[in-house]
């Protein structure tokens, strides 16, 4: 076990430390010079030389990102262009709310997908898993916007059960989780479906019917146990998208998470934030594999770390 | 970056007649109440050397202040921390009588050591202000740029007294000692906070920051110990930050919010402006604003005055200001029509694609040719780019549309070779001050049109440069006319030569919630967009 953890901890310092490496690169090739954003229509060129000077930009290129590799080393992420802030000090700000979201996320997708994947295996070619899985299709393809705004229309507009928009409370929370769980579920239930409807078949499965074990007992105890292994591996997956990819549900919904701050910086071409946001969702998606790959064998003894 | 520079904010000479000083200092308005403004994007530093974007803006006037400033509304030029000032009868030599009692948040009495300090931080290297560069009429600043800031031009005579001595006689200098970037700082606090002062600022504005939660809110509390009787009228800002448009416009609707940061979004504008229920709730006001097209004057077809001009007369200015919503007037010239110096006479190209097309024919191209336009990818640029290729299409001219973010569209003006036409719209465009030179120097004037400058059209008239110096140098008052005369005949020699295709002048509409009063021209206060915090205030506390 701790030599397993040993070698995936290399891989993921030589996994992020290829992502600084190509983040340098693209943005380094952009055709947008800080400097001159910084230094503002009316400066001379004396003053955009000193500031390119000040922030390192006249290095050649290797120097530069040596010099991010060390101050990241010591925890710098450097300084927004834009904000005039630490980076580090900016995705710290967002992270809480990033990962409450992730969590009421990941909960909802969980609650829909399981629910309608193991509805529609036991009923398989029924009606019900007909509708389960054409309204499954249909979230998965809604776009994001039109979800939430759906969703803030009925329940916090017309019918006041929620806030419009924002951040801090519970009843906060409900919404833009929701939006997740109603798009992410969708392929949960797919999953599920497909993974239950494989186990169901299962000898041990006619073994334990045939001992008269009821059919909630079969699906809950017996077979769900196996169900949800190909799930696991897609929570860590959901666990690097909702660090990096949540900015429409953020937006609509005034969520303060890592979303929005990627965006902006996305917008404003702020170099500094970009690199700091994809190596922070880069650490998550590194984490969030490593933790389903861990969780992994508790729900399946047979599978090994190796 | 919607707006690193487009910012300057400012706007209008709106032609309110009645000063608002009056109508907000009057004795039947209660002070007390809170106010809550929404925004998208997060807030940028407030440090007031640093901001330069319409949203930081308007919120650093309300934190701190500079020797003069504007009367509410207007884009009169009045003191400020200033009690008086005196001009040389040459105009070279300005001294400033700073106002007694002023405070900084701190505690510290203000003095002339503080306005010697600030402008000399703006403009140090090390600052790195994108403001520095307005600063280069005073004495000194050439040394002052290129070593450690300190300007010889600025004298502390006596705690009270400041003098400074311009290197060229500049009639725009008392509008530049009312921007931003010339507010007053007190040292001792930068210095503590380094490079974060943009975060917590201390100035001796109005309001000061009471809290600062990043991606969330910042919050403005009233500071009790402001220099002017009466003011602010709120005792509290809260500005929400993250919050989308349409989704900010719902709560406004239901009460939640005050006023719409961002504006009305563009795609309910007319439902919202139609609707009764919102009369008296949407403030409209004219901006110092120009949407233009750039044509590289070194670039091949565009060397041909009469190919500029066909593009000139080729775009349908009505249908784009009608893809907009309306939200704008047709431009005729660089000027917008509420600045000095604008010509009301002239016409301009007007729409003719006739004529446009003879013109192409006779310039040697009968069958149009194939070139390129650079935009802004923020909504509705690309809407306005695809309208324009359009109307080219229509006499011949093949332009395929790249739209960018805003950072490589700059990048690729600031090049020569880098961008036969680029639409200006979300870059560059408001005016810093109300004075007609601000949209010459860096857009129009042969010292932008140098590599990394914002003079897209690389437009450089030697002779039009000596006359705008020139204009710039009348200072005395008694030539206010005449110096307005020579600048407006400066853009009309420049539509001449027609290195932009003016398209619009926008206007501005603030939306705010009914507990909201004030005037409506301090919801659309051409110096403070899209309010101005000082003067609004709450009626439910009347």
């Amino acid at each position: 076990m701790a030599g397993y953890l040993a070698r995936r901890v290399v891989q993921a310092v030589l996994i992020l430390l290829g992502v600084t490496f190509i983040t340098f690169i693209l943005l380094y090739l952009l055709p947008a010079d800080p400097a001159r954003q910084i230094a503002g229509r009316s400066a001379t060129a004396a003053t955009v030389q000193s500031i390119r000077q000040q922030l390192g930009l006249d290095l050649p290129l290797w120097q530069q990102y040596l010099r991010y590799l060390g101050n990241l080393a010591q925890g710098d992420m450097g300084r927004s262009y834009i904000q005039r802030t630490e980076v580090a000090s900016l995705v710290w700000s967002r992270l809480p709310a990033t990962l409450l979201l992730m969590a009421g996320a990941i909960v909802c997708e969980l609650a829909i997908g399981l629910g309608a994947g193991i509805l529609a295996a036991v009923r398989r070619g029924r009606p019900t898993d007909t509708a389960i899985m054409v309204a499954s299709f249909l979230g998965v393809s809604a776009p994001q916007f039109v979800v939430g705004i759906l969703l803030l229309y009925v329940f916090a507009v017309q019918l006041g059960w929620f806030p419009i928009g924002g951040y801090g409370t519970f009843a906060h929370l409900v919404l833009p989780s929701l939006t997740l769980g109603i798009l992410g579920g969708g392929w949960y239930s797919r999953m599920a479906r497909s993974s239950m409807v494989d186990v169901l078949r299962q000898d041990y499965i006619r073994t334990a019917r045939a001992k008269g074990a009821g059919s909630s007992r079969i699906v809950l105890i017996h077979a769900l146990r196996n169900a949800v292994l190909p799930l696991i591996a897609m929570i860590g997956l959901d666990i690097g998208i909702f660090m990096s990819g949540a900015v429409v549900v953020e937006s609509v919904f005034g969520w303060p998470g890592i979303g929005q701050l990627t965006w902006q910086a996305i917008q404003q071409v702020d170099i500094p934030v970009i690199m700091g946001v994809t190596l922070t969702a880069a650490v998550f998606i590194v984490l969030g594999n490593l933790l389903a790959d861990l969780i992994a064998p508790l729900a399946d003894p047979r599978i090994k770390l190796r | 970056m919607r707006t690193l520079m487009l910012a300057g904010a400012l706007a209008s000479a709106l032609l309110c007649g009645t000063a608002l000083t009056e109508a907000a200092g009057a004795a039947d308005i209660k002070n007390g109440g809170s106010m809550i403004v929404t925004y998208k994007d997060d807030v940028a530093t407030l440090d007031p050397a640093i901001g330069y974007d319409w949203q930081n803006w308007s919120m650093i006037k309300a934190l701190f202040d500079g020797l003069m400033d504007y009367e509410p509304g207007t884009t009169t030029l009045r003191p400020n921390l200033a009690e008086s000032y005196e001009m040389s009868a040459d105009g070279m030599t300005y001294t400033f009588k700073l106002r007694p009692g002023v405070k900084f948040h701190n505690g510290r009495a203000l003095t002339a050591e503080d306005i010697k300090y600030s402008i000399e931080r703006t403009v140090n290297p090390a600052t790195q202000s994108p403001g520095a560069g307005f600063f280069g009429s005073i004495k000194g600043f050439e040394a002052a740029t290129a070593g450690d800031g300190s300007l010889s031009g600025i004298t502390v005579v006596d705690p009270r007294t400041v003098r400074i001595e311009l290197s060229r006689p500049d009639a725009t200098f008392l509008h530049v000692m009312a921007i931003n970037f010339s507010f007053a700082v007190p040292k001792e606090e930068v210095e503590k906070s380094g490079a974060d002062f943009g975060k917590q600022p201390v100035g001796t504005g109005a309001f000061k920051l009471a809290e600062w939660v990043l991606g969330q809110r910042v919050v403005f509390e009233r500071n009790p110990d402001y220099f002017e009787q009466g003011l602010p009228h709120l005792d509290q800002i809260t500005f929400e930050i993250g919050q989308e448009p349409t989704v900010a416009l719902l709560r406004l609707e239901r009460g939640e919010v005050d006023v719409l940061g961002d504006g009305i979004p563009p795609a309910r504008f007319l439902e919202v402006r139609g609707n009764a229920k919102n009369k008296g709730l949407i403030a409209e006001g004219g901006q110092l604003h120009t949407g233009y097209v750039t044509m590289n004057v070194t670039m091949e077809p565009f060397d041909d005055v009469r190919v500029r001009r066909a593009v000139n007369m080729a775009i349908n200015k009505d249908r784009i200001v009608r893809i907009i919503n309306g939200r704008a007037v047709p431009a005729t010239q660089p000027l917008p029509p509420t600045m000095p110096g604008y010509a009301k006479d002239y016409k301009g190209y007007g729409f003719d694609q006739n004529k446009a097309k003879a013109l192409l024919a006779e310039a040697g191209f009968p069958d149009g040719f194939d070139t390129e336009i650079l935009a802004n990818n923020t909504d509705p640029n690309p809407r306005i780019v695809q309208a324009i290729q359009q109307d080219l299409a229509a006499v011949g001219i093949r332009a395929a549309v790249k739209t960018l973010a805003q950072a490589n569209v700059i990048a690729a003006g600031g090049e020569q070779q880098g961008a036969p036409m680029i639409w200006s719209g979300g870059m560059a465009w408001i005016a810093d001050f109300p004075d007609p030179s601000n949209f010459y120097g860096p857009i129009l004037g042969c010292a932008g049109a140098v590599p990394g400058g914002w003079n897209w059209s690389w437009y450089c008239n030697k002779d039009l440069d000596a006359k705008a110096a020139a204009a710039d140098a009348m200072v005395d008052p008694a030539k206010k006319e005449e110096r307005t005369a020579a600048w407006r005949d400066i853009y009309l020699r420049i539509m001449e030569d027609a290195p932009w295709a003016p398209v619009f002048n926008e206007q501005r509409f603030t939306m705010h919630s009914a507990r909201m009063g004030g005037p409506d021209a301090i919801f659309v206060d051409p110096v403070h967009i899209p309010v101005n915090y000082e003067q609004v205030y709450a009626t439910d506390v009347q």
